[in-house]
């Protein structure tokens, strides 16, 4: 329970359909932040609508694995020119790893969580990943690491609910955080500093130029680390007046590349073997899929190709670029709404 | 697991808050069963509260053997140990001074966060005193810190009586003879909260200059404490108004509230040489049980060190302790974790880092507090409880 509304109603559900509930919210980040999972605030909240629905609360301070796990990667992967998803490593190593772990140990059945996602099967079958009924909602993309062992044992009661229903719900059980506005950004990082204040409070920031495709300088940017390929802000525009786009990234040498739109694409993207998670099957070399390689991304037709660096993905159009560090959800070409894995492009 | 919400409590928290004695509830309803005005006023009711709350004082005094205008009522243990830091760090900023304040390492957080916010907010030194690996403060450290600053810039040396969380009793004769041989300046305070159940605290304040006591540790209610004062301290107010309580504290005194800190801290006055016994022999019988039938578990303290007769803290090998205290309450038995935040998660503990206690053990650390309603049964319930709990902990997943 984070203290928001979907989190709550789960709670409320699994409770209105007479499971015996246990309420826990995770204390991950000790340090200021202004939104997300991380305050007293969220904290208060989150144990008031336990406290109306009946059910015990517990906090857990998971702080030490949340940084070795979620925030150190996260500022390591920026130095490396990477874009990170600081919410599916949180998700990979903390709330459907520890935290799962935690509630088997404690005795129970299953880990309920508020997101917008939905897992199908039963009995001794595989369990399937779908996304939410609500598809301005659905968090399929980040959870889209998750495997049978996992699946097998979490509940996603608002799965099938839309953002609406679920506000309606809390409102009617009048719990307080019916008219919280959603999470925005990265729970640990402040909305006053951003994150190129929370980077530059751990590590240096270096300044770069930004060349384009013949090698001209035509710009600089204050820290190589926050830029991201394919990146459009900041980036300006060419000499026909069409915006840049950045196709290259060189953090050690401390420079940018950009190029037109028709030059800002890409047409497969590999996924190294060791990233590659599969939910209930592997898609086979020449598989065909649809891949999504942002929360709220538009999915693309692709093909799936073994090769010996790890699993391509080719697009059937050019797309953006796909930045190293981001995750690459594949769906099942016949049921896009269904996940069949993951990887992380490299 | 069983999910048993109906089962009996065993209440092993006595450390966090005790429940409210009969015989305390009593008397504060007595107080309230007549009119009570506010005692600064002239009319009838107005003179009996002030009667009562100056009952109360006389009678907190007294078990402190300091003289009634020394008492000064306030809100709890916290409220105690602000006014006395701030109180006395801000009566010698005033005289122009540039003064430290010296506490020990394993001082609760009123008194610790106190330091600390004083420290950063003016031209005040704070130091900590380390303690040994039992806990107990190391009086060579704190003489050599006394000599080492200029002479009178010490202000006020900071010893509990008795940690909150381990229970390990501290030295304070030897702390305020200490304090007496290497200090002009220096006032002693003594946060004697956790204590008050089960040791004298005329012994306490005839070595210590302030002394801090809060009603909810002793079978009295929550939001009523004291703090003793020498007469010979300089103190200045943190609550401006009305001039109450000899313009130290300000604010309509808790009448009610200081007859059942007061009446609290008689009977446990009364009862304490028994209380101490029974108590131990519960504690020390929980301690064996419990050390015997869970492997890797062992007394934080060990057994020949000084501690509240109430207290036991074991550190558990291979157990968070998170999920200890969450397993237990499912089974009625309530403990604690030691120390916590502002949003309820369990912190790691300044007491066992202070302990040199690594961090491996302290992860597995949980405290037992008994108090004046524990009985053999509850006892009997923990050791056949807790053990179970652990193994569980262990093997299951």
């Amino acid at each position: 329970m984070s203290g928001g509304v979907d989190s709550s109603v789960a709670a409320a559900l699994l409770v209105g359909e007479g499971h015996d509930v246990v309420g826990a919210t995770l204390k991950l980040w000790g340090g200021p932040s202004d939104s997300g999972c991380c305050s007293v605030a969220d904290v208060d909240d989150a144990r008031r609508v336990a406290q109306q629905l009946g059910i015990d609360h517990h906090v857990f301070n998971l702080t030490e694995e949340f940084d070795r796990h979620v925030v150190a990667p996260y500022v390591r992967a920026h130095v490396q020119g990477r874009t990170p998803n600081p919410c599916i490593e949180c998700n990979r190593a903390i709330k459907f790893d520890r935290l799962l772990e935690r509630s088997a140990r404690l005795g129970f059945d299953a880990l309920a969580t508020g997101h917008h996602a939905r897992v199908t099967g039963e009995g001794p079958g595989p369990r399937r990943l779908r996304r939410g009924a609500d598809a301005a909602k659905d968090q399929s993309y980040v959870l889209s690491m998750l495997g049978q062992a996992e699946l097998a044992r979490v509940l996603f009661p608002v799965g099938e609910m839309t953002k609406a229903d679920v506000r309606g719900h809390a409102a009617g059980l009048g719990l307080r955080t019916a008219a919280k506005p959603d999470s925005q950004d990265v729970c640990f990082i402040g909305s006053a500093r951003g994150r190129e204040g929370f980077l530059a409070d751990r590590v240096e920031l270096h300044p770069a130029e930004v060349i384009d495709g013949r090698g001209e300088t035509v710009g600089t940017v204050d820290a190589v680390e926050l830029v991201t390929l394919g990146q459009r802000r900041g980036m300006g525009h060419g000499s026909d007046g069409g915006r840049h786009y950045v196709v290259a990234v060189d953090v050690p040498a401390r420079r940018v590349t950009v190029g037109s739109a028709a030059e800002a694409v890409i047409t497969s993207v590999v996924l190294p073997r060791a990233s590659v998670t599969w939910v209930d099957r592997a898609l086979r070399d020449g598989d065909r899929a649809v891949a999504q390689v942002s929360a709220h991304g538009r999915p693309a037709a692709c093909v799936v190709a073994q090769a010996e660096d790890g699993l391509v993905v080719r697009f059937d159009a050019p797309q953006r670029p796909v930045a190293p560090g981001q995750t690459v959800a594949l769906y099942d070409v016949g049921d896009p709404d269904t996940v069949v894995g993951a990887g992380i492009a490299a | 697991m069983d999910h048993v919400s109906d089962c009996p409590s065993t209440y092993l928290d006595h450390g966090a808050t005790t429940p409210l004695r009969p015989e305390v509830a009593r008397a504060m309803a007595d107080a309230r069963s007549q009119p009570l005005g506010n005692p600064t006023g002239s009319h009838r009711p107005a003179q009996r509260a002030r009667r009562l709350l100056e009952e109360s004082r006389d009678e907190v005094a007294g078990l402190l053997g300091r003289s009634p205008g020394d008492v000064v009522f306030t809100s709890g243990g916290t409220e105690s140990a602000n006014l006395a830091v701030f109180g006395t760090l801000s009566a010698a900023l005033h005289q122009g001074r540039t003064p430290t304040v010296v506490s020990s390492a394993v001082e609760h957080p009123a008194v610790r966060e106190s330091c600390r916010a004083a420290a950063q907010s003016s031209p005040v030194t704070w130091r900590e005193v380390p303690v040994d690996r039992c806990g107990v403060v190391e009086l060579d450290a704190l003489a050599e810190q006394l000599e080492l600053e200029l002479r009178g810039a010490t202000t006020l040396v900071a010893v509990m009586l008795a940690n909150n969380e381990t229970g390990v009793v501290q030295p304070l004769a030897r702390v305020a003879a200490t304090v007496r041989e290497r200090s002009d300046t220096a006032r002693l305070f003594t946060d004697a909260v956790q204590a008050a159940p089960y040791l004298s605290l005329a012994d306490a304040a005839s070595g210590a200059d302030l002394v801090a006591l809060s009603a909810h540790k002793v079978g009295g209610p929550v939001g009523v404490g004291a703090l003793a004062i020498d007469p010979s301290t300089e103190l200045v107010a943190h609550h401006y108004g009305g001039g109450q309580e000899r313009e130290r504290r300000s604010g309509t005194q808790d009448v009610v509230g200081a007859v059942g800190l007061a009446t609290a801290l008689r009977l446990a006055a009364a009862e304490r040489d028994d209380a101490a016994r029974r108590v131990g022999a519960l504690r020390d019988r929980l301690a064996v049980g419990l050390v015997e039938a869970i492997a890797g578990a062992h007394r934080t303290v060990p057994a020949e060190v000084a501690t509240l007769p109430g207290h036991l803290h074991l550190c558990l090998a291979g157990i968070e302790r998170e999920e200890l205290l969450v397993a237990l309450s499912e089974r009625g038995v309530c403990a604690s974790g030691g120390s916590s935040c502002a949003s309820g998660a369990l912190e790691p503990s300044h007491v066992l880092a202070a302990m040199g206690v690594p961090d491996s053990l302290a992860r597995g650390a949980v405290r037992f507090t008994l108090g004046h309603d524990t009985t053999g049964a509850d006892i009997d319930r923990a050791l056949a409880v807790v053990p179970g709990v652990v193994a569980a902990l262990r093997h299951g997943s």
